[in-house]
């Protein structure tokens, strides 16, 4: 069968659909909030049509960009992490008997089904002092007495990776099924130990993979707001919860919009430069 | 409602209407009346229809139409922008005290003429919100307490003091509200320690209780801004200090559960909404009625008994016993917010308050 490019309109119909949901429910929203950003504020008030800067300068200060560079440094953690606990996971998976892969991809998809509010409230429980895995060390033995884990950073990139993790395996695992596996076959033939293959075959053979997931992982940590409040102090809230906190608690909707175009742009800037760096990696 | 409706086009039609609508008897007059109130969503929207609206349509014959409103500004932006297209989503509002600053400045409250409600000498003074010059742009609805609250298991003895939020031993204990305008902490730390919120009225001032209130943050376990969060933790023991709300507290303590809440000796926070009326409404008589209802001392103490709201009528007046005005209120002298700063520094105090707990 020979695949022919479209050639008349009717051949693009099926398109129609998908660009007009995009519009509507994507394109249409951003644009206001774009246009929201460059109001007027009104203190005590609402807000007034106008294009003024004064929502990205007061975004633009010490303090925003240390929560902003934390938000980035946290999204970047997260998603490293994530990689680099998935990959190994899912490879390992993917050898195994069809029946185990089942159950194992079950119980991740059921991950899935929790909301964000659930896993911030169960890790919360199992960090606390009260009724936490400390507990169980001091049972052990292992420990003098019961002490609270939350709120720490360690908890927040914790309950943080543990939502995200799934998806990187539901990313990785296809490319991982693909995986030719005569080219590990080949690698320890001529002599290589099975971490070695895995480090020098199996990892470079799937960069490009792997670099989608991280950059996926990246933007879905980013948006997190809820994990963040639940799980850590002050100094470990994102930027997201200082939007949420401008947008509902405040009324500025100016200034949540600002820094959420920031965001925004910040995100796409860090995109662009890994896939560019990519393709330059390629090149060489 | 439509055979009413009906009844008067047909008379109308008739012509003579208004002597014909005059002699219509009182009570085929009263069924035509209804009002629109707005009151917070969930937990209050039913208690007020379950136990205030059914009574009030029983005893003045105005039906009412109750509407859920969100909390925050949410619904003063609906109102206002309603209002210019001569709209009312809701004729009377419940509405927080920053919203009502909010409103007055683009003149959204009808004013409340006072002589028409009868019952507003039992009105404690504080709960009455007027214009600058004068006219009463919203009437006391009901009045909240945010205090001190310990677990009784980790303190044996109640604390007195709203000092033992600086007390070094109680370091990573306290659950404090996240939000500069919903946790007064500036008030509390005025009234404790600069000697009364009156120190909040120059910038230097409030920059002063910033200073002192930085002293805090050791102490600070959890910020929250979800009540349940902190409700939970408190239960347990895990925070087992911090400020919340009295009457949901005292809740938890008569189920069984090892809290207590303490007015401390310089005053629990009191926190109030007010009732009022939409300049877009066309039932300002029927709104008079309804606020001058609720001002009744028999009413507010039903609001007490079975909202658990503190009462915005003097104590004398009402009928609560020692132990049900005690479980929703106190006679220390309340700390009562500087709502005019969230109004006229909001976003100074957000950026300055932000910067506080965040850096």
């Amino acid at each position: 069968m020979r695949r022919e490019p479209p050639q008349t309109f009717g051949d693009y119909s099926p398109l129609l659909f998908p660009a007009a949901m995009l519009t509507i429910f994507f394109v249409v929203p951003f644009g206001t909030m774009i246009a929201v950003s460059f109001f007027q504020r009104q203190q005590g008030g609402f807000y007034t049509p106008a294009f003024v800067f004064d929502n990205y300068e007061r975004f633009l200060s010490a303090f925003f960009g240390g929560v902003l560079g934390f938000s980035l440094m946290m999204a970047i953690a997260v998603a490293i992490c994530c990689v680099v606990l998935a990959l190994p996971f899912t490879y390992l998976l993917t050898r195994m008997a069809r029946r185990v892969q089942i159950v194992w991809l079950v119980a991740l998809l059921s991950i899935l089904s929790l909301s964000e509010v659930i896993i911030g409230f169960a890790w919360s429980t199992l960090f606390s002092r009260t009724a936490g895995i400390t507990n169980i060390l001091v049972a052990l033995g292992l420990m003098s007495e019961a002490k609270a884990l939350t709120p720490s950073f360690a908890a927040v990139l914790t309950g943080m990776v543990y939502q995200a993790f799934p998806y990187t395996v539901l990313v990785l695992f296809p490319a991982l099924v693909r995986l030719d596996p005569t080219l590990t076959e080949a690698a320890r033939t001529l002599g290589a130990s099975p971490p070695k293959a895995f480090f020098t075959v199996v990892v470079p053979a799937l960069r490009n993979t792997i670099v989608a997931t991280l950059i996926m992982v990246f933007i879905f940590a980013l948006g997190s707001y809820l994990l963040p409040q639940l799980l850590g102090r002050p100094q470990h809230w994102t930027l997201s919860v200082l939007i949420t906190d401008q947008a509902i608690y405040q009324s500025n909707m100016p200034f949540a919009a600002a820094m959420a175009v920031f965001l925004v742009l910040v995100t796409l800037g860090l995109v662009a430069l890994t896939v560019i760096a990519g393709r330059k990696g390629e090149a060489a | 409602m439509n055979i009413n409706s009906i009844k008067r086009r047909t008379l109308l039609g008739a012509g003579l209407a208004g002597a014909s609508m005059l002699a219509m008897p009182a009570v085929l007059r009263a069924q035509d009346k209804s009002l629109k109130v707005g009151v917070y969503g969930g937990y209050f929207k039913d208690s007020f229809d379950k136990n205030i609206f059914p009574e009030f349509t029983k005893a003045t014959g105005i039906a009412v139409e109750s509407v859920a409103e969100p909390t925050g500004e949410a619904w003063l932006v609906q109102l206002e922008q309603a209002a210019r297209a001569g709209q009312a989503p809701a004729d009377v509002s419940m509405m927080s005290q920053v919203a009502m600053l909010k409103g007055q400045a683009t003149e959204l409250w009808t004013p409340i003429d006072m002589a028409k409600i009868k019952h507003a000498s039992d009105l404690l003074d504080r709960f009455v919100n007027k214009y600058p010059d004068g006219r009463v742009a919203g009437v006391g609805a009901v009045s909240w307490y945010i205090t001190l609250v310990t677990n009784t298991n980790v303190y044996k003895e109640a604390p007195t003091s709203w000092t033992a939020l600086w007390d070094p031993a109680n370091a990573d204990k306290l659950g404090l509200l996240a939000l500069v305008s919903n946790s007064f902490l500036l008030e509390v730390t005025a009234k404790t320690h600069m000697g009364g919120t009156n120190a909040l009225d120059t910038e230097e001032g409030i920059l002063k209780a910033f200073e002192k209130l930085a002293e805090v943050k050791p102490n600070v376990r959890l910020w929250y801004r979800d009540e349940a969060q902190f409700e939970q933790a408190l239960k347990s023991g895990e925070i087992p200090m911090g400020q919340y709300y009295h009457d949901v507290t005292g809740l938890a303590a008569a189920d069984g559960h090892p809290v207590r809440s303490t007015f401390p000796k310089e005053g629990g926070i009191q926190d109030s909404g007010c009732w009022a009326l939409s300049r877009a409404s066309q039932k300002s008589e029927e709104a008079h009625i309804f606020i001058d209802y609720m001002c009744q001392p028999a009413i507010q103490a039903t609001l007490s008994r079975k909202v658990g709201t503190s009462p915005t009528v003097k104590r004398e007046s009402t009928d609560l016993t020692e132990k049900e005005f005690a479980a929703v209120s106190s006679d220390i002298e309340p700390i009562v917010p500087r709502y005019d700063l969230y109004q006229t520094k909001s976003d100074w105090l957000n950026q300055k308050w932000t910067e506080l707990i965040v850096g």
